[in-house]
């Protein structure tokens, strides 16, 4: 089967692969990119593990094929610290303990970044619903739902 | 506590746990994030029917196809006599895992494995299946646990054999066994109450739902060493499984824990990890194989559905003078189901004089059940818990109040055999009626419900390391993979003993090379065993540290005390010294006898039975059926929180597994015997818009048997939510529910049907 080279933006540096057409942008960054941070909980778009930027937007990326990818830019949990300077949610997902098994977590935290960008005023209620697609068996939601409303507290510095 | 003599630095605290920085960028590796260079793809095919006689497997077309490396299938695997081998804790019988792994003369259920390939890539894997001619002669099957029961049932094993009875019988059924616990006259005791409940209740058999599905990678060398990389709570338990299963010897195998994405007891014994290494030693590469979402939902354990009957009776006073139990249990396609602890949890947290429990254990065409979260516990508790609430109704007594009055204290001799020790049942009864949650107004069709639940928490087997570097900075070593946190709480017992700042503490969790013998991480275990195994090590530790500042003193060990991370002369008697920290006699380390490492091997006894009462508040829709979960409390005696913080996430997350235990989780089968919702979509877990914010309440009621006093915490809190759930809607809105889940179409027909 003839692969398609694709040039691509992940996390602000310019990378170029080459993909199979079924291959999901999921199994590109895994396999492909060896970024194991995005995780594979369903590949059905149900579990939000695998959560991504792609040209900004929040998408499942085991819901969009590696071949989309041309052109755009893609962000992953690799590229959310920058340097050795966590992202304020890392920061408080690690002090509120708003993780236990940590699987569900990097894809919580590109969900929860993601909200922060277009709503830096979330009510507990849009916080939940904006998580909905983010599965977590371990927390019952309670810590990282705080964590994010003391974030975006903290970030509008309140 | 007679242990706490001076303020701990440490436990109690919440500090960053050591591992997090890896969980929140993304670095941390889980089963699937391995890869290693010539690695093959393994998959497995699986059964499409609930129950089949495999008539013959052809694979030749398989093998022909380029890529192929390998084709294995259960005539691959030596066979295993039926016996039940103890495994830690546990008892398995490995004829039957084996079978479960691959298929043998029969296939029990959909989704049973038939078949493992390896091949260059997953799309030839998965080609690969496709070529595998399977002949199956499809027989009747049975789904429901009472259907199983009934003589005309199909059977499922021809040489089962009801255990627990006398005489044994001699015909074969689908029930594997049926235990009883009883004390008292029953008859008499019935006789006695002024008011008895009497229901029937039904639970639909949940999973566990972690979010990462079952992974390995194995390797086999040519000496016929094999090296596993998996996603286990247990990587002795699956060394000990491998060897079993293959044949092998247990030195030949090194099991590496991968992080761990969520076990809930779903993680305690083996599926693919044995296939793996079958696989690499057919062809000598490594083998990785990955469960689909739909594999993990068709072939691996849920927990048993069951059907249960309750009866309680009780005096006008609320004293309980009777209370009787039928559980039925399904186990899956082999024997094997939690329907003994459950019955021995049934009746825990109360001080019953008269009691029976009987229980049993059946066999039905689903994926055999595994461990979840306090294993038998939430579904009695579901029943009693249901029944006391409509007991207290009748007796016109608060529900709180007739726990109260038949709550097990010290003293009390369970239900299920030994005296307690110090509990805190009553405490978190009285932190329930204290909180202000419990006396807030409802508004209609609003109502609250408790709801009380036990767990043993267990002891067993452990070994615990502890290494000095040269700087002083001290790395643990434990077996047990960390699901929750517990490498906090470990590396803060460490600190604590040590009196030395925690950020000079790491941990690792070593493979089966690295550490002794630690059994799995579940039954709420890890922080109470393996915690008191790391204690003993760091004070191995610092009974060298006191013996190396005793030979640069030239004095003797006994004179020199450790305080506050320091060696100190014992008093004016034992000379004039400057304190030596462990910075300082680890420098020296080399001159005063080498390097200091503490070990500590044990078996803990005494772990403290866990108890918690949950409150919850709901609203119910009489037009859809659907239940809204406005406010939630759980409460629950932890003896000692070591990190409040993961203590509290046990508690939430325990309690949103039950809930939606309560509300929506079901596996559906379609008359086939097929599994209708094998995905997140269809089978579904709460989500966060589901939920609330999750009150916890620790109450500690120290175990006297653990050097801080811990419990373990992590299985308690799964078991009240279904019954504080349904008291919850029955005081909504007048409408007993006895069958989970309360979806909005069940609870909707109930509201149509008057309740
Ligand atoms: S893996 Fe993409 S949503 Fe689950
Ligand atoms: S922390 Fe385990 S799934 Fe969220």
């Amino acid at each position: 089967m003839a692969k398609y080279h694709v040039s691509t933006s992940i996390n602000d540096e310019a990378v170029e692969f080459l993909c199979e057409p079924q291959q999901t942008l999921l199994d590109v960054l895994r396999d492909e990119l060896q970024l194991f941070g995005s995780k594979e909980g369903c590949s059905s778009g149900d579990c939000g593990a695998c959560s991504v930027m792609l040209d900004g937007r929040l998408v499942c990326a085991c819901l969009v094929l590696g071949v989309e990818a041309e052109g755009r830019a893609v962000e992953t949990i690799e590229g959310m610290a920058k340097g050795d300077q966590l992202h304020p949610l890392q920061q408080s997902f690690l002090e509120e303990a708003a993780l236990q098994c940590g699987v569900c977590t990097p894809g919580i935290l590109i969900a929860a970044k993601a909200l922060l960008e277009r709503n830096p005023n979330p009510t507990e209620t849009e916080v939940r619903y904006w998580l909905a697609g983010n599965l977590c068996r371990c927390t019952g939601y309670d810590k990282i739902v705080r964590s994010v409303l003391a974030v975006a507290e903290e970030m509008r510095g309140g | 506590m007679a242990t706490e003599v001076k303020e701990l630095k440490w436990i109690g605290k919440r500090p960053i746990r050591p591992d997090g920085v890896d969980k929140v960028t993304g670095r941390a590796k889980f089963g699937a994030d391995l890869t290693l260079p010539g690695m093959l793809v393994g998959k497995v095919l699986r059964s499409p029917h609930a129950h089949a006689r495999i008539k013959s497997i052809d694979t030749t077309k398989a093998r022909a196809l380029a890529g192929v490396k390998a084709v294995v299938t259960s005539a691959d695997l030596p066979e295993l006599a039926s016996e039940w081998v103890p495994a830690g804790e546990l008892q398995i019988n490995f004829r039957d895992l084996s079978s479960n792994i691959l298929a043998r003369q029969k296939v029990f259920y959909d989704g049973h494995a038939v078949a493992a390939v390896a091949a260059t890539s997953a799309a030839l894997a998965k080609q690969a299946l496709a070529l595998i001619e399977v002949d199956y002669e499809v027989l009747p099957h049975v789904i429901d646990v009472v259907a199983a029961m009934q003589p005309e049932a199909p059977l499922l094993h021809d040489d089962l054999f009801t255990e627990g009875v006398t005489p044994t019988p001699e015909t074969p059924s689908n029930i594997a066994k049926r235990v009883e616990f009883a004390r008292g006259d029953l008859e008499a005791g019935f006789a006695q109450a002024d008011a008895v409940v009497e229901r029937d209740y039904t639970t639909k058999p949940v999973h566990q739902g972690y979010i990462e599905p079952h992974a390995v990678v194995a390797s086999t060398s040519e000496d016929g060493q094999s090296e596993v990389w998996c996603s286990t709570q247990g990587q002795f338990s699956v060394r000990f499984y491998i060897a079993k299963l293959l044949s092998m010897e247990i030195s030949q195998i090194r099991v590496t824990p991968s992080e761990i994405g969520g076990g809930f007891g779903g993680k305690t014994t083996v599926y693919l990890e044995p296939l793996a290494v079958l696989l690499s030693r057919q062809t000598g590469r490594p083998v990785k194989m990955v469960m689909t979402r739909a594999e993990v939902f068709r072939a691996t354990g849920p927990t048993s559905g069951a059907a249960l009957s309750v009866k309680i009776g009780a005096t006008k006073d609320g004293t309980v003078t009777a209370a009787e139990a039928t559980l039925r249990y399904q186990a899956g396609a082999f024997p094997g189901s939690p329907v003994q602890p459950g019955a021995m949890c049934a009746f825990a947290p109360y001080a019953f004089e008269t009691f029976k429990v009987v229980g049993y254990d059946v066999v039905v065409n689903r994926p055999k059940v595994a461990a979840y979260r306090a294993p038998g516990s939430p579904i009695a508790a579901f029943g009693v818990e249901s029944a006391l609430d409509e007991l207290a109704k009748r007796l016109e007594i608060d529900p709180l109040a007739l726990r109260e009055k038949n709550a097990a204290r010290e003293g009390t001799h369970a239900a299920y055999g030994p005296r307690y020790g110090p509990i805190g049942f009553v405490e978190t009864l009285q932190a329930v009626r204290e909180h202000p949650h419990y006396q807030a107004p409802l508004g209609p069709n609003q109502g609250r419900g408790i709801a009380s639940g036990f767990w043993f928490n267990i002891g067993g087997e452990s070994c615990a390391m502890l290494n000095v570097a040269e700087d002083g900075t001290v790395v643990v070593v434990s077996g047990n993979p960390d699901i929750g946190g517990s490498r906090a709480s470990l590396a803060m017992m460490a600190a604590e003993v040590l009196g030395i700042d925690f950020e000079r503490v790491r941990i690792i969790v070593g493979d089966t090379s690295t550490i002794g013998y630690t059994f799995l991480t579940g039954g709420s275990r890890v922080t109470f065993a393996t915690g008191m195994a790391v204690v003993q090590a760091a004070e191995d530790v610092v009974r060298q540290l006191r013996e190396r500042a005793a030979k640069v003193w030239e004095i003797s060990a006994d004179a020199v005390i450790w305080e506050d991370g320091q060696a100190h002369p014992a008093g004016a008697n034992a000379g004039e010294f400057e304190p030596l920290s462990l910075r300082d006699i680890a420098a020296e380390a080399g001159k005063t006898g080498g390097p200091i490492c503490g070990n500590a091997s044990l078996n803990a006894q005494g772990a403290g039975p866990g108890f918690g009462t949950h409150i919850c508040d709901v609203e119910v829709d009489k037009e859809t059926g659907r239940v809204t979960i406005l406010r939630y409390t759980a409460v629950q005696d932890a003896g000692r929180a070591v990190h409040p913080s993961y203590v509290e996430g046990q508690l939430q997350g325990g309690a949103a597994q039950g809930i939606g235990w309560a509300l929506n989780e079901e596996y559906v089968y379609d008359e086939d015997g097929r599994l209708q919702n094998p995905g997140f979509l269809d089978y579904r877990v709460p989500v966060a818009s589901d939920l609330p914010m999750i009150e916890a309440v620790i109450v500690e009621v120290p175990n006297p048997n653990h050097p801080y006093g811990v419990r373990g915490v992590g299985e308690v809190p799964i078991v009240p939510p279904m019954a504080a759930v349904a008291n919850a809607i029955e005081n909504a809105i007048g409408v007993r529910m006895c069958d989970l889940p309360m979806s909005p179409p069940r609870l909707l027909a109930a509201i149509d049907n008057g309740g």
